[in-house]
């Protein structure tokens, strides 16, 4: 942990895991989302699940969800400020196995259409870790710049997509590939230390096989 | 990867006959990957922060269980009327019963090293300008000085509750603030160690226990404890006392409590108070 961790971060309360992390779950989300959700179906579990409302973990999700930071004092009237800018929320428990017990499974929708499932945990101190994102595990923290990649589960694409990284002298700092069954989907969970061209990321988005690129990098916003 | 040990810190401190905060800074610096520019200029962020949230307190706001809510006021009260605590520490305890009533109420405030133990280092550190007319940039380094401390015991122990118990947090609090006022009022660095440790050990045993699982009941009052300690402590090491147990050990006796006391004493809401008839009865009258 470096001092910033100790002393800090700026925060609304009461708790940095049920209050500031939950808001930087639902902001992941949004992120993840890639544009402004109008849907939104929060499955609360555990300690979320049995203190959620006192903590106002409720509104820090949705707060995050608009795009709020864990410091943004409006997180208090998110509910109000959701029904402004007409955004459905329905917060509800989930049952789950072997999830941490602060987690919360989001689904949110953007009014594309296009939608997606994330299950996050909140570890301490506004520290989250991406479980699964719809539905394959993944396990990111996105602290830095993190490049995940939706692909058909078939020969070439992790080969293609470091040669690409090679080109811009991007470093990859962690990798993992999960996938849920032979030849199904699969995702490549890329952790870099430098920040990813845009052109790059336009790039594999359009080659064959590949079925979505989100690219988080929490300095850019 | 920071310090792991306050003795590593002080042979750092005499190496390069620097102070504790330097040191800390520096590391900061390297370990980051940052500009001291930088590095400062977020310190000073986090010590505007916390001014601002201390002024943010309303004794009319309460927190939406409707546990929390109006004590710092009260107490702000009997401390401007005069109170058995004296005009600095009546001021004190005002202060780490507000911040902790801010933080329950939603209010913007300073993790430090949590939220729930956020009221201890700026009810000493404001009231601590204050009366002695402290320059902004002085109360800066006393917050290297905090976070140096505060980063050990993370590193050699834990500064969660719920891994902890209390004495994690808040006394880790109240061991970072007793280090501050010692660098602030001209203590060496062996000194800040010792005070650190002092602050640390009187708090050891301390479980978390909040009623509903909620940062509220006792958290927000066990603030005032955190602070108060911390200026006993601090004053203890200006006096030339010294901890007879090592700084160092004296973390890893926290974190040896910690690994032994029960779960239900670990922010469960279970144990403690929160498991009491009193709790109970509070929980089922929630607004919620």
């Amino acid at each position: 942990m470096n001092i910033f961790d100790i002393l800090g971060p700026v925060m609304v309360g009461p708790s940095s895991s049920h209050t500031a992390g939950a808001a930087r779950m639902g902001y992941m989300t949004r992120r993840l989302l890639g544009e402004e959700p109008v849907r939104a179906h929060i499955g609360m579990y555990g300690s979320f699940a049995a203190t959620g409302k006192g903590h106002g973990t409720d509104k820090a999700l949705v707060g995050g969800l608009m795009g709020m930071q864990p410091d943004d004092m409006d997180i208090p009237a998110s509910f109000k400020i959701a029904k402004e800018r007409g955004l459905e929320v329905e917060i509800g428990t989930v049952t789950l196995r072997d999830a941490h017990p602060n987690t919360a499974v989001i689904t949110a929708e953007g009014a594309s259409g296009r939608s997606v499932k994330v299950q996050a945990s909140s570890l301490g101190g506004g520290r989250i870790m991406i479980n699964k994102l719809d539905d394959i595990e993944v396990n990111c923290s996105c602290e830095i710049p993190t490049l995940i990649i939706h692909n058909q589960d078939t020969p070439g694409y992790v080969a293609d997509i470091t040669l690409r990284l090679l080109e811009h002298d991007v470093n990859i700092a962690n990798m993992s590939l999960y996938r849920r069954k032979r030849g199904g989907v699969a995702v490549m969970v890329i952790e870099v230390d430098q920040p990813i061209p845009a052109e790059t990321i336009k790039r594999l988005e359009s080659r064959k096989g590949i079925i979505k690129v989100t690219y988080i990098d929490i300095g850019e916003n | 990867m920071g310090f792991g040990s306050l003795k590593e810190i002080l042979a750092v401190c005499e190496q390069y006959e620097i102070s504790f905060c330097e040191a800390v800074l520096r590391d900061d610096i390297s370990e980051r990957g940052v500009t001291q520019e930088e590095s400062v200029s977020e310190m000073n962020r986090l010590w505007q922060q916390m001014k601002l949230s201390a002024n943010s307190y309303d004794r009319c706001d309460r927190s939406a269980s409707g546990l929390s809510g109006g004590d710092g006021g009260k107490m702000r009260d009997r401390a401007d009327a005069g109170c058995i605590s004296g005009g600095f520490m009546g001021k004190v305890i005002a202060s780490a019963l507000e911040m902790g009533e801010c933080n329950a109420c939603m209010k913007r405030i300073v993790a430090a090293p949590t939220a729930g133990s956020c009221g201890v280092l700026p009810a000493v550190l404001i009231n601590y300008a204050n009366e002695y007319d402290a320059p902004e940039e002085k109360i800066v380094e006393a917050l290297y000085t905090a976070a140096g401390i505060g980063q050990v015991i993370a590193e050699r122990a834990s500064i969660a509750g719920a891994t902890g118990g209390c004495q994690a947090e808040i006394g880790t609090a109240s061991a970072m603030a007793a280090g501050a006022v010692v660098y602030l009022s001209g203590g060496d660095s062996e000194a800040i160690c010792h005070a650190a440790a002092m602050a640390l050990k009187n708090l050891m045993g301390l479980v978390c226990d909040p009623v509903g699982g909620l940062v509220e009941v006792p958290c927000v009052k066990r603030n005032v404890i955190g602070a108060i300690n911390a200026i006993s402590a601090a004053d203890m090491a200006l006096a030339g006392i010294k901890s007879k147990i090592l700084p160092d050990d004296v973390i890893d006796a926290m974190k040896d409590v910690g690994d032994k006391m029960h779960s239900s004493l670990r922010e469960t809401g279970e144990g403690g108070v929160a498991g009491t008839h009193s709790a109970r009865e509070q929980i089922s009258k929630m607004q919620f």
